[in-house]
């Protein structure tokens, strides 16, 4: 335990310092990015991985908290930072709708529901333009012009979600998840009210995944549908975050967030401008590959399945 | 007043009449065995109590009040617990766990509901398991787990759902001295079994179904010397 807090401590520092170290806009740019998807990826994980409710739709909840941070600035002329208390609570609004048409379904057929809830959503925003300004998308000016300000709200953001989340996970709530996601009718003959849980559960991953959103908004400035409502880039995202840093684990979608992110990037930029430009077109490929590499190999993640990593990669120095 | 009473309880499945007008009381600390031939819809009748699914007619009283239409984590609030003849571990938890999260059924502090369990699995003969996750252990112990998370959630009615199915000579002895033990502390047991042995030795009285229907009802002795039962059984050239 002991050595598992330094190790946290190390990072915690390497993470406070970095800005202050590497000046650089475009890094700083994408531990920003990371951060927000170890938001995502954690809310994710606490109603996936540990509620055992797969949900295929978190852009949901993170395009309806950046347009709540949107339509608050360009609307009411509210400084968009509100939206982040704001983004929070439309989410769990949204939240608790979703889910009172969701969980009404199990398994396979609540992933299908919020698949297609995603799109809804995505449409919706398209099409209504009086409120969302359609495919034109929301533009507002950003506060800050210095990365800085923006790095430590998403780290504290990120950090407060990982800790409430582990605070849950230790509570009755985190037991009654967990049982939830076992067996829904053995938990329900042991008392445990499993409409009110589940509910529970999504809640609180919308608002996290809603105060994301809204932070992309003031972050970048710009949003449209067919980013923040994106299928691909955020709901199916959120679920390769989750997997390949290992589902169900409290550091597992803060693992993956970096790896994926890192990866992301990698091919977009074609390695940094080493590698022929068409390698930028095939990270949605590599995922793929990954996904299955992960799934036949390593079913818990880089986390849920270190142990294991450890011993292929470091089997000399363990014997030593 | 008995503890439990089903009126001329029906439960439809489209066409097909599982439970055709059954009655019965079960007296408050008494053991009270259910037989009945495979598809008798002694199960059913559990999935009715706990509304599993609802019930077409009729009526369950707990302590003289309608239970109908009452949620299943309500049902087990009330004092009213079952376990699974599919035993349903909750597969990825220790058996600790497994039994810490029904504990929570009465007891709001974690520390609290992590001493009971300790307890009910002491009861049980578990607390050697306790750190194994609940996925790994065997039948047997499998179903003592189902018994101790139904215990944890301190019933006054317990559902025993074929405990006793699959258990070698050991284990058996085992588990009908745990019945046993659970009676004396006050909990009053409604049982379905197949094996005789465990039925006729700890019941006080037996309801006997086929096809749906009641077809005796007695001590077990009464009920074992039933023509309709022999005929149920063995066929009517036994009868």
């Amino acid at each position: 335990m002991n050595k598992k807090n330094g190790i946290l401590a190390v990072l915690g520092i390497v993470l406070l310092i970095f800005p202050l170290v590497v000046r650089s806009d475009y890094y700083q740019h994408l531990i920003i990015i990371t951060l927000i998807w170890v938001i995502i990826g954690s809310s994710w994980n606490l109603l996936a991985g540990y509620t055992g409710q797969v949900s295929f739709g978190h852009a949901i909840f993170f395009g309806i908290g950046a347009y709540t941070a949107g339509i608050l600035a360009t609307k009411l002329g509210m400084s968009a930072w509100w939206g982040m208390m704001f983004g929070g609570i439309t989410s769990v609004l949204i939240g608790l709708f979703v889910g009172w048409v969701c969980f009404r379904l199990r398994g396979p057929y609540f992933a299908l529901a919020t698949l297609a809830g995603g799109e809804i959503f995505r449409l919706i925003a398209t099409n209504w333009e009086n409120l969302t300004e359609g495919m034109v998308g929301i533009l507002i000016i950003q506060t800050f012009r210095s990365k800085l300000p923006y790095y430590y709200i998403a780290l504290a953001l990120a950090a407060l979600c990982i800790y409430i989340i582990h605070i849950i996970m230790k509570s009755k709530w985190g037991y009654y998840f967990v049982s939830i996601r076992e067996d829904q009718d053995a938990a329900a003959s042991l008392g445990i009210n499993i409409v009110l849980y589940k509910n529970i559960s999504l809640l609180v991953s919308s608002f996290f995944t809603g105060m994301a959103g809204a932070f992309y908004m003031n972050y970048m400035g710009f949003i449209d549908p067919e980013v923040v409502f994106s299928l691909h880039f955020i709901s199916i995202m959120a679920i390769l975050v989750g997997i390949v840093g290992g589902v169900a684990t409290i550091w597992g979608p803060a693992v993956g967030a970096f790896v994926m992110v890192g990866l992301q990037e990698t091919f977009r930029s074609a390695f940094f401008g080493l590698a022929p430009k068409w390698i930028s077109q095939g990270h949605a490929l590599v995922f793929g590959l990954l996904v299955i590499f992960v799934i036949m190999f390593f079913a818990n993640g880089i986390v849920g399945d270190w142990s294991k990593i450890k011993k292929i990669f470091f089997k000399t120095r363990e014997t030593t | 007043m008995a503890l439990l009473e089903l009126k001329n309880l029906v439960k439809d499945f489209g066409g097909l009449r599982a439970v055709n007008d059954v009655t019965l009381n079960i007296e408050k600390g008494e053991i009270f065995g259910l037989i009945g031939p495979n598809g008798a819809g002694k199960t059913t009748i559990f999935n009715c109590i706990n509304n599993y699914y609802p019930f077409t007619s009729g009526d369950i009283l707990f302590k003289g009040k309608s239970i109908k239409g009452f949620k299943t984590h309500k049902i087990c609030h009330l004092g009213i617990a079952r376990t699974f003849q599919i035993v349903k571990p909750l597969a990825r938890m220790t058996v600790l766990e497994n039994v810490t999260a029904s504990a929570f059924c009465r007891i709001k502090k974690i520390k609290d509901a992590r001493d009971e369990a300790h307890k009910v699995l002491e009861f049980c003969n578990l607390s050697s398991e306790k750190d194994k996750l609940a996925k790994s252990l065997p039948i047997g112990g499998r179903k003592r787990l189902e018994i101790a998370r139904t215990l944890a959630t301190r019933p006054e009615f317990l559902l025993l759902d074929e405990t006793a199915a699959g258990l070698n000579p050991t284990e058996l002895d085992e588990a009908i001295d745990l019945i046993i033990r659970i009676k004396d502390s006050g909990v009053t047991i409604f049982i379905i079994e197949h094996i005789m042995k465990v039925i006729m030795s700890i019941s006080d009285r037996i309801h006997a179904i086929n096809f749906g229907v009641t077809i005796a009802e007695g001590t077990p002795s009464e009920v074992a010397a039933n023509p309709a039962v022999i005929e149920a059984y063995l066929g009517d050239e036994y009868a």
